[in-house]
């Protein structure tokens, strides 16, 4: 018998002997249903909370509740259109100040800053902080912006719109910079060596490759703002407003601020009020998000 | 053809050379004189630094007019380094410090006052793995001369005349709206040298052009290096002995040394001679040991 005849013979004895696969065992089985459950609760409590919200709201699923403003006197047509347009100019005017800022930071940071120098470290480091500060405190610190600028009316567009861009700044650069950091360093050495200067560099090929990226980051960044609360009670926006915004000064409410407000009401009507805005406020947070998603997947460049 | 007798090399003058065999330089320059009569750039005792590290040890080096220089040495011999002196491309690297001269028509371009954009404009860079960038073969093209403010009189002209330059204008010019990212390898990195002419350069660096491109394009370039060279003044850092030995009329042949306490690799050059010389009879010892394969 030779060798290589015997030593095959074996092989296959050591690979059949256990008579089954070892990655079925009972153990392995054991830890992979663990892994299921996990996924199957996180997934569950979120389905099981969206279908009871959209149950109890479904009664009122009709125009009223986009097209109405709220109402004192009867509960069943109350109508979130006030709280939707503020949310909605709200959202724009958070990425007006969030949006230039943000990505004027981030390209201090990827593309100017030397990170060697002990200064840009702090600004680093404290940058990551910023990203965890708790929301209400930007509340807070819009408060005291608007109070510095002189505004006596509380719980106006521009308060909410400060309060929502400063909370979403940190998202904003850390997206961005991340999207700067993706285009290769040759873009930049190719542009540089043709006798381009660094901000035209910046200009005319980093940043419109990050363009995708960007928006990306923006999108999600927006969609984390337009379901925040705390920060608008703090500058002071109501949820009894009946009227549409008109500008910056004007008195508005928000989506999640109505919400909040109905929710405390003791009539059912208002109850399920509320839970059918919550179903148009998470859908437009999906459709945020479905645009993000959709931008990253059309115009992702690889390199 | 005439040979110049050649009785002195730029750095070893002591040593006797035969007459260079004809031909021994396979682009068919037999003819060089000894030194660059009239160089374009001259390198004097460069010192490059990255922080505390020593990376290119008192190089001298003279880049003649119309002539194409090749550097070549082992890896981690601080010719790429070198190269990038000659554009100020190592300014962006943090923590990068250039001791010595590097001059351009005389000027040294470390001077204070020197503006590095306009170096750059001057003396162009061909880079490892071809960069285009992400936008058509014509915006490729025009990029150069647009952010550096060149009088263009017709545009379509320029672009025309820059990729008939790099040997790509018959390929490319039924799709000059197209995505670069089209192209092959070799064709981009031949875009990458019409991008790079466009802007009516003096000096083109080439950073191993060909390492990322396969045996064919390899050749396509080369043989453009070769015609570019009527125009331009060309130096070259290649791993490929028998590149430099197919394109080049002069070589540089760089390697390291080993720091006695800190162990860290100082590159230095070791001979600079022409080509043929180089590759004939070297008058190092290290260069034959590099070039016949022995060590690198």
């Amino acid at each position: 018998m030779s060798v290589a005849t015997k030593s095959a013979r074996e092989t296959v004895e050591v690979i059949s002997k256990s008579g089954r696969d070892r990655d079925r065992n009972l153990t392995s089985m054991l830890f992979l249903i663990g892994l299921w459950f996990s996924l199957f609760f996180g997934v569950m409590v979120l389905v099981v909370l969206i279908v009871d919200t959209a149950i109890s709201g479904a009664s009122r699923f009709d125009g009223d509740l986009i097209t109405g403003y709220g109402s004192r006197v009867s509960p069943e047509t109350t109508g979130f259109r006030a709280g939707i347009l503020g949310s909605v100019w709200l959202m724009a005017f958070t990425a007006l100040f969030a949006v230039p800022l943000g990505i004027a930071a981030a390209i201090y940071f990827e593309e100017f800053s030397d990170q060697t120098k002990w200064y840009n470290r702090v600004l680093e480091v404290n940058l990551q902080n910023l990203a965890a500060v708790p929301s209400i405190v930007y509340g807070l610190l819009a408060v005291a912006v608007m109070a510095l600028m002189g505004f006596q009316q509380t719980g106006v567009v521009l308060g909410g719109a400060i309060a929502l861009a400063l909370l979403i700044l940190p998202v904003i650069i850390i997206t961005t910079r991340e999207a700067l950091r993706a285009v290769p360093a040759e873009i930049r050495q190719g542009s540089l060596a043709l006798g381009a200067t660094m901000w035209q560099t910046t200009w005319r090929q980093t940043l419109p490759s990050a363009i995708p990226g960007i928006s990306t980051g923006t999108i999600l960044g927006l969609s984390r703002a337009i379901g925040e609360a705390a920060p608008l009670v703090v500058v002071g926006i109501a949820g009894s407003v009946r009227f549409d915004p008109t500008g910056l000064a004007s008195q508005i409410t928000a989506l999640p601020i109505q919400i909040y407000t109905l929710t405390s009401e003791s009539r059912e009507a208002y109850q399920t009020a509320a839970s059918a805005a919550i179903i148009v406020l998470l859908v437009m947070i999906l459709s945020l998000n479905g645009l993000a998603i959709y931008i990253r997947n059309k115009f992702q460049r690889s390199w | 053809m005439t040979t110049y007798p050649a009785t002195a090399s730029t750095k070893k003058g002591d040593h006797a050379m035969p007459q260079a065999t004809p031909n021994a330089s396979e682009n068919g320059r037999s003819d060089l004189p000894d030194v660059p009569p009239n160089p374009v750039m001259e390198v004097e005792n460069l010192n490059v630094y990255y922080n505390a590290f020593h990376a290119v040890h008192d190089v001298n080096l003279r880049f003649g007019k119309n002539e194409i220089t090749a550097l070549i040495g082992p890896s981690g011999c601080g010719k790429s380094t070198v190269l990038r002196c000659l554009n100020r491309m190592n300014d962006l690297v943090s923590g990068a410090r250039v001791e010595g001269r590097v001059n351009y028509h005389g000027q040294n371009i470390y001077d204070r006052g020197v503006d590095a954009i306009a170096v750059r404009t001057n003396i162009g860079m061909v880079f490892q793995k071809p960069n285009p960038f992400p936008k058509s073969i014509y915006d490729n093209i025009a990029y150069g001369p647009r952010v550096t403010g060149m009088k263009v009189d017709n545009m379509d002209d320029l672009v025309e005349e820059a990729l008939t330059g790099a040997a790509l204008w018959d390929e490319v010019k039924d799709k000059l709206k197209q995505s670069a990212y089209g192209l092959s390898g070799g064709q981009q990195q031949r875009l990458c040298i019409a991008r790079t002419i466009a802007t009516r350069p003096e000096v083109i660096l080439m950073d191993e052009p060909c390492s990322a491109l396969d045996p064919i394009a390899t050749a396509r370039v080369e043989d453009l290096m070769v015609s570019l060279r009527d125009d331009y003044t060309i130096i070259i850092v290649t791993h490929n002995m028998q590149q430099a030995a197919r394109v080049s009329d002069r070589t540089a042949f760089f390697t390291a040394r080993p720091d006695e306490t800190t162990g860290d690799r100082t590159g230095l050059l070791v001979e600079f001679d022409r080509t043929a010389s180089i590759f004939s009879h070297p008058a190092d010892q290290r260069t034959e040991d590099y070039i016949s394969g022995r060590f690198g």
